[in-house]
């Protein structure tokens, strides 16, 4: 594994429309659960039928899933589009495979590197094996799983591909499993904010903004 | 510095770009690909979504049916029926003089009355329903294909969206392919009794494929047009001007 190339410009787009992308779909997904905070397993499920969970929000009627499932869905194709263009140029680099690929033994290393200890900015010059753990399962796991189980509920696509819900055990199986893959992804952005900050938030960001190397002095 | 190599192959690709997307934009409205709700902010995501599924359910696949014993013990509504003196009236004898108009693009105007209805072909599927809101139920739904109406009216070739009128404010529209949709009923029956008045009696329309605000209820007129510009505010339905969107597959 060669040193890590400074950030090319199509991750740092992408990584900053997803980003984007990441909270607008956080915000309207917000607000289309208050419409109804309840989640079922099956296919069906409503007011006066079991839930599986009730979640403690409040339940607010009067519209705000509206906006928030056009805002949802633009930034879910601005997401699909930017995490596309991401993936490809990333297989036909080869970034995906070098960097992001989990390497043998990488989980008994990742334990050993989330023990705790500060990273420095200069750490490590490629991503470290916690790191591709991480990343390789939000690009591969999660972001999959959502896009599918968002697709899983629409009924045209489900006309098409009807096996999309049907695997996942029904509709409202797919919504609740939809919430799950969110919080996770919501725990992976917590984790990774937290990581950035505490390895030297400028720093970072100027790596990712500008792509200049993200080393204070004797950076490439 | 940015090289002249660069500036060019930079402009190319944006004239190429722009070009490119124009000639997208064309062909999308030609084949109807376009939303009547495709301007303003999210009118980007509303159009990417209804041309992606407008493409992919070019074969007119079924919504996923299932088993009777699937059907759900509760099913919701949101609101109650009309308090128009004109439905109440109509409610309280039994939609006696209740007749469905259509008209608009088709050769013979038409009106029907429920018993004409229910002597048309019969057509019954138990099929999933989803509210905006979250939730959904499984029931049956028992009525005439829309398909089957607009053939008797002799539908115009010109035609490609049906303007739903009901007795309430919800009015809504659907393209062809969801108005031809072996699917999509003028339903007067649920669960194997007439429809029940919450649920849209005397009809109501049901799209198998869209959210459950399209399946509109309490249904008086449907129209066939050529384009959504000069129907209500242009945007196809009551639901835009509401903040929501005129294509609900999803």
């Amino acid at each position: 594994m060669g040193v890590l190339e400074p950030h090319s410009a199509l991750v740092r787009v992408t990584h900053w429309v997803n980003a984007l992308s990441f909270c607008a779909l956080l915000v309207s997904g917000i607000a289309i659960l208050l419409a109804h905070p309840r989640l079922y397993w099956g296919e069906t499920g409503a007011l006066g039928a079991p839930s599986l969970i009730d979640l403690p929000l409040p339940l607010l009627l009067k519209g705000q899933s509206g906006w928030g499932r056009s805002l949802h869905f633009l930034s879910a194709w601005a997401c699909v589009i930017a995490g596309g263009a991401y993936l490809l140029a990333g297989v036909l680099s080869g970034h995906l495979r070098r960097e992001l690929l989990p390497a043998r033994g990488d989980w008994r290393r990742a334990a050993a590197h989330l023990r705790p200890r500060r990273p420095a900015a200069d750490d490590d010059l490629e991503y470290n094996p916690a790191q591709r753990l991480a990343y390789f399962a939000v690009v591969i796991l999660l972001v999959p799983a959502m896009i599918w189980t968002g697709l899983a509920m629409s009924p045209a696509v489900t006309s098409v591909a009807p096996f999309l819900v049907n695997v996942l055990g029904g509709q409202q199986s797919a919504r609740t499993m939809h919430f799950a893959v969110a919080c996770a992804l919501v725990l992976f952005l917590a984790g990774h904010v937290a990581m950035v900050a505490l390895s030297g938030f400028r720093v970072r960001m100027r790596g990712m903004i500008t792509g200049r190397r993200a080393l204070g002095a004797g950076g490439a | 510095m940015i090289s002249r190599r660069r500036l060019i192959t930079t402009g190319l690709t944006a004239v190429a770009g722009a070009s490119g997307l124009a000639a997208a934009a064309r062909l999308a409205a030609h084949y109807g690909l376009i939303p009547p709700d495709h301007g303003g902010l999210y009118g980007a995501g509303e159009t990417l979504t209804y041309a992606a599924h407008r493409l992919l359910t070019l074969h007119q696949p079924l919504a996923r049916e299932f088993d009777r014993s699937q059907i759900s013990r509760v099913a919701p509504v949101n609101g109650g029926p009309p308090d128009g003196d004109d439905y109440q009236r109509l409610l309280r004898r039994n939609f006696a003089e209740w007749r469905l108009e259509v008209d608009g693009l088709v050769a013979r105007p038409s009106s029907f009355s429920l018993a004409e209805l229910q002597r048309l072909p019969r057509r019954s599927h138990i099929t999933h329903q989803a509210c905006e809101e979250g939730w959904s139920f499984i029931a049956e739904w028992t009525g005439v294909a829309l398909s089957e109406i607009l053939t008797r009216a002799g539908l115009n070739r010109r035609a490609k969206f049906v303007v739903l009128y009901p007795f309430d404010d919800f009015w809504d529209s659907i393209d062809l392919a969801d108005a031809l949709h072996p699917q999509t009923l003028v339903a007067y029956g649920m669960n194997g009794r007439e429809l029940p008045a919450g649920h849209g009696a005397p009809v109501r329309l049901r799209v198998t494929r869209q959210l459950g605000y399209k399946s509109v209820k309490y249904l008086s007129r449907i129209t066939a047009v050529e384009t959504l510009a000069d129907v209500g505010d242009g945007l196809g339905s009551g639901a835009p001007s509401a903040g929501y969107s005129w294509y609900a597959g999803i």
